[in-house]
């Protein structure tokens, strides 16, 4: 593995430019006539100065130093790191999508309307949902428009003492902070011992104080809640709203919708279940459906279809909860997104969650008998294990996530859901192969064994990469958060 | 094309160490009345090659900027990008990567964003910048929410320069949090400062303006800033970052916070996004910013290396305390904006911005010669600029489209006073050979 590698500033030096630029062509003008004089800067930003082939080498450099989806697998729960298709990439780029004006005339973008149009019906197929938005920009974006729907819609009728949002404990973190950022309190309910939602601590939380409960399902747990229908029944009767959180969507396309499962409002992710890739943090696509009686509240402008067949955008919204974001959301996003569905259509859809599924199931019949299961029972799309088993060794679940680095995997998503202590949450994906599942088993096998043998050689891990166990407490406590020169 | 790689026969074997006679064995916990009964009515697969002359069919129905000669701005620029920032984009480490939540393995991501957040600081005059938000829009509504949660108030003072859009996106996310929002009008094209003494008070958190405005003229930033300190409100700035090689950072007026809409930056309009907005502040309010936040530690063996820090604030953590419930940002996007100015350098950001006021000026004094237009507001200006016109705008345009050129943007839409208005951008892609087209054809307009 190749050694740290400096920042760009740390590579400038003065006379040095990466680009060049035209000359003025037009008569100049003093900038003193144009500018006040108190509004003009006075020294330059302290931008790096180098070459075109220093900035080059400098970012290969540091992708070398990223594992990412192509360099190997990477099975993190509940951010489903699926193979991401090249002509995604490609699509996403043509001159037609990318170098068109979100204000240019609607009758000269009738193909990036009619894209987004058809992604939205099939969107809404697959949830089982009437409308969708494509307007929010990540998940927690689409939750907070979800839930801004649903406290609009509680106004509008005049429901004002509905000032709580019901989460389980084994929610996103997002969902609890998705609640307070649209005003709402949060009630936490606790989950049985199936992994799913308590019934009677529901009843018991949901009265008429209740404006929603956000959900996901398969849960964190990876588990699907058997008791979806009465869930929302019991809500509903109290007159709250259902929220489906999607970020597990990839568990259930064309096996059950959360439309059919009596959810209200939907998000899903685009980076996650429709393979747009993730960017190392973007940027992602968190479209928003809703039942036929929550369309009015939709972000404005929506995508219509007239009858002449020609795609125009609704501004005339009274109801709306106006805009979550400028223009029409991340367009090239959605443009992956629809050309993936295109290429799996919606058989491929349903194969996609069946393989979803059973590579889950068969990684966590291959480890169980090597770690600590904690819901014995069919998994969905991910499961979670976790090293109680080896208690008296002191390894953990920090300890193998880091040793698997030097295994070449990126490891699972760790110490979460909070429910389950030391929880190792796996996702592989529909997109890897028995080999690839294999192959990582056996290096959890084998970390299993030397935690036996030698558990220091864990502890210590990882020993391959380019930086080991990095000073978290010392980065937060004095935050250098930015490069300045040191003389 | 599923991409999916098992084979029937690895299916069955994999079934067979499960213990499960068949995949639909798997999901007997997905109760039989809310199973899906039918095929869902989705199109059924295309081979890559008819996908993609689909695809391009789809592509080919709309205007592209390469082949129409556009003068549209607004929220969304124009402007050159170099070759290279597409190709380094396409390294697959970086984009097939999730958020850098292993720092051994997410070094160059998070050197990068370092990196972002250290130019984001040097253009804007702020201490501490994060990772990045959803879009200018976005940035800025949080950064108003920043504000309530800072100075324990709960009302902000809006100004009507600023994007309509953006103005939209605040309302709505100030309406979750019901902080009451006061809207200042324009006078002669900037923010009316008069009005703008007589609104404030001790409940105001914050005043939000944006500069250059939505109209492209240049506001009086120490003067507004003068104003909300004056009443203890933070005094809060959205910038376009291209004027920063021209203007003084907004730090050296008095801003607080500063925000904007990063997309001039190495990523292209793409009919509204993926943009990325930047968001900046003062030291001491720090440990109040939304998002994520990337730090410079030591590892184990003493060796320098980057990490996501200042993590107690984010809601992975601290749920439904948290300063913000945003997670995924626009990661990639920053990179490509970062990726842009290292390219452009300390030299060529002066010149781009001088560039684009130039041309700008060009254009908008040629154009308000001709009979029958005019410059609407008589301020300094950037690279945007507002035109009066005694024809409506929208058979301007559609005489512009005849020969290939987007307009100026009818601002009739956004503002029911300006009728007959149109907002012009000329960035550095526009040649002066574009300019006369564009004047020569409105000049035959009479």
């Amino acid at each position: 593995m190749r050694g740290p590698e400096p920042t760009i500033f740390e590579l400038s030096a003065p006379g040095r430019a990466g680009m060049d630029l035209p000359e003025l062509d037009v008569p100049a003008l003093e900038v003193s006539d144009l500018v006040p004089e108190g509004m003009v800067r006075q020294a330059a930003p302290e931008l790096p100065q180098v070459a075109e082939g220093d900035i080059v080498r400098h970012y290969t450099r540091l992708s070398n130093l990223n594992h990412g989806v192509d360099t190997g697998f990477y099975p993190l729960g509940s951010c489903t790191m699926k193979y991401n298709p090249k002509v995604n990439e490609d699509m996403a780029r043509l001159p037609g999508f990318a170098s068109s004006h979100p204000y240019q005339p609607e009758e000269l973008s009738q193909g990036s309307l009619e894209l987004m149009y058809e992604l939205q019906r099939y969107l809404a197929e697959i949830t089982g949902m009437d409308r969708i938005t494509l307007q929010p920009a990540a998940g927690a974006h689409g939750e907070m428009t979800g839930i801004l729907i649903v406290k609009a819609y509680h106004a509008h009728r005049g429901d004002k003492k509905r000032t709580k949002v019901i989460v389980p404990d084994s929610a996103h973190g997002t969902n609890p902070a998705t609640a307070a950022l649209c005003g709402f309190e949060t009630v936490q309910v606790k989950s049985n011992e199936r992994g799913g939602v308590d019934l009677e601590a529901l009843k018991a939380a949901a009265n008429e104080e209740t404006a929603a409960l956000m959900l996901t399902n398969p849960n964190t747990l990876g588990l699907f809640d058997e008791n979806i229908k009465e869930i929302a029944d019991i809500i509903h009767a109290a007159g709250g709203l259902v929220y489906y959180d999607g970020a597990n969507a990839n568990a259930i396309m064309g096996i059950a919708r959360p439309g059919d499962m009596g959810f209200d409002v939907v998000h899903l992710n685009l980076h996650k279940t429709f393979s747009t890739p993730h960017g190392g943090g973007g940027p992602g696509s968190g479209p928003v459906g809703v039942k036929e009686f929550l369309a009015p509240y939709l972000p404005r402008p929506t995508v219509e279809k007239n009858y002449a067949g020609e795609f125009f955008l609704e501004f005339d919204k009274p109801h709306s909860i106006g805009k979550v974001r400028s223009f029409y959301g991340n367009f090239g996003v959605a443009v992956k997104a629809y050309t993936y569905i295109r290429a799996i259509g919606g058989e491929g859809l349903k194969e996609v969650s069946e393989n979803a599924v059973l590579n889950a199931n068969y990684l966590m019949a291959v480890l169980r008998e090597h770690y600590y299961l904690p819901f014995d029972r069919y998994c969905k799309h991910e499961f979670i294990i976790t090293p109680k088993n080896f208690k008296e060794q002191r390894v953990h679940t920090l300890d193998i996530a880091k040793r698997l680095l030097d295994f070449g995997y990126h490891p699972p998503t760790i110490y979460f859901p909070l429910i389950v202590e030391e929880a190792m949450m796996i996702e592989p994906t529909e997109s890897e192969s028995k080999e690839t599942l294999d192959q990582f088993a056996q290096a959890l096998i084998e970390i299993a064994g030397e935690i036996k043998e030698n558990p220091q050689q864990v502890m210590d891990a990882p020993h391959t990469t380019v930086v080991s166990r990095l000073d978290e407490a010392a980065a937060a406590r004095k935050p250098n958060v930015r490069w300045k020169k040191t003389s | 094309m599923n991409f999916i790689p098992n084979s029937t026969d690895q299916r069955q074997e994999m079934l067979q160490r499960i213990g499960a006679k068949s995949v639909g064995e798997l999901f007997s916990d997905v109760p039989e009345n809310v199973t899906l009964q039918r095929p869902l009515d989705i199109p059924a697969g295309l081979p890559e090659q008819q996908l993609v002359r689909h695809v391009r069919g789809l592509a080919g129905r709309n205007a592209d900027l390469d082949a129409y000669l556009s003068f549209l701005g607004a929220g969304a620029y124009e402007h050159y990008i170099p070759s290279f920032v597409n190709q380094l984009l396409l390294r697959s480490e970086f984009y097939t990567a999730y958020t850098p939540y292993q720092p051994e393995i997410s070094q160059g991501t998070l050197t990068a964003i370092y990196e972002f957040q250290t130019m984001v600081c040097e253009l804007t005059g702020m201490d501490v910048a994060n990772a990045s938000m959803y879009d200018g829009a976005s940035a800025l509504a949080e950064a108003g929410l920043m504000a309530c949660d800072s100075t324990r108030r709960n009302q902000v003072i809006v100004s009507q320069t600023i994007h309509p859009e953006h103005r939209e996106v605040i309302r709505t996310y100030l309406y979750g949090r019901n902080v009451e929002i006061l809207e200042i009008p324009y006078a002669n094209g900037v923010t009316d400062l008069t009005t703008l003494e007589k609104l404030i008070s001790s409940k105001t958190a914050a005043v939000l303006v944006q500069n250059p405005n939505f109209f492209g003229s240049i506001e009086d930033g120490a003067s507004l800033a003068r104003l909300a300190h004056a009443a203890g409100a933070l005094f809060v700035v959205s910038v376009n970052p291209v004027s920063l090689g021209l203007l003084k950072a907004p730090g050296d007026y008095g801003a607080d916070i500063v925000v904007g809409e990063g997309q001039p930056f190495g990523n292209p309009v793409s009919f509204g996004g993926p943009y990325l907005g930047f968001m900046a502040c003062k030291e001491k309010y720090m440990r109040r910013m939304p998002g994520r936040i990337v730090g410079s530690t030591l590892d184990r063996n003493g060796k320098r290396a980057f990490v996501l820090t200042l993590q107690a604030r984010e809601q992975h953590i601290r749920r439904e305390k948290a300063t913000s419930n945003i997670c995924s940002n626009e990661a990639l996007c920053a990179m490509a904006f970062t990726m842009h100015l290292s390219a452009l350098g300390k030299e060529g950001i002066g010149k781009l911005s001088r560039l684009n006021l130039q041309k700008a000026h060009y254009a908008a004094e040629r154009i308000a010669a001709l009979p029958g237009f005019q410059l609407a507001f008589p301020v300094p200006y950037f690279n945007e600029f507002v035109i009066k016109t005694s024809l409506e705008p929208a058979k301007v345009n559609a005489e512009l489209l005849k020969d290939r050129i987007l307009g100026g943007l009818d601002l009739g839409r956004f503002f029911p006073e300006l009728q007959n208005h149109m907002l012009f951008c000329v960035t550095e892609t526009k040649s002066k050979s574009d300019i006369d087209r564009l004047v020569s054809r409105l000049e035959g307009l009479r």
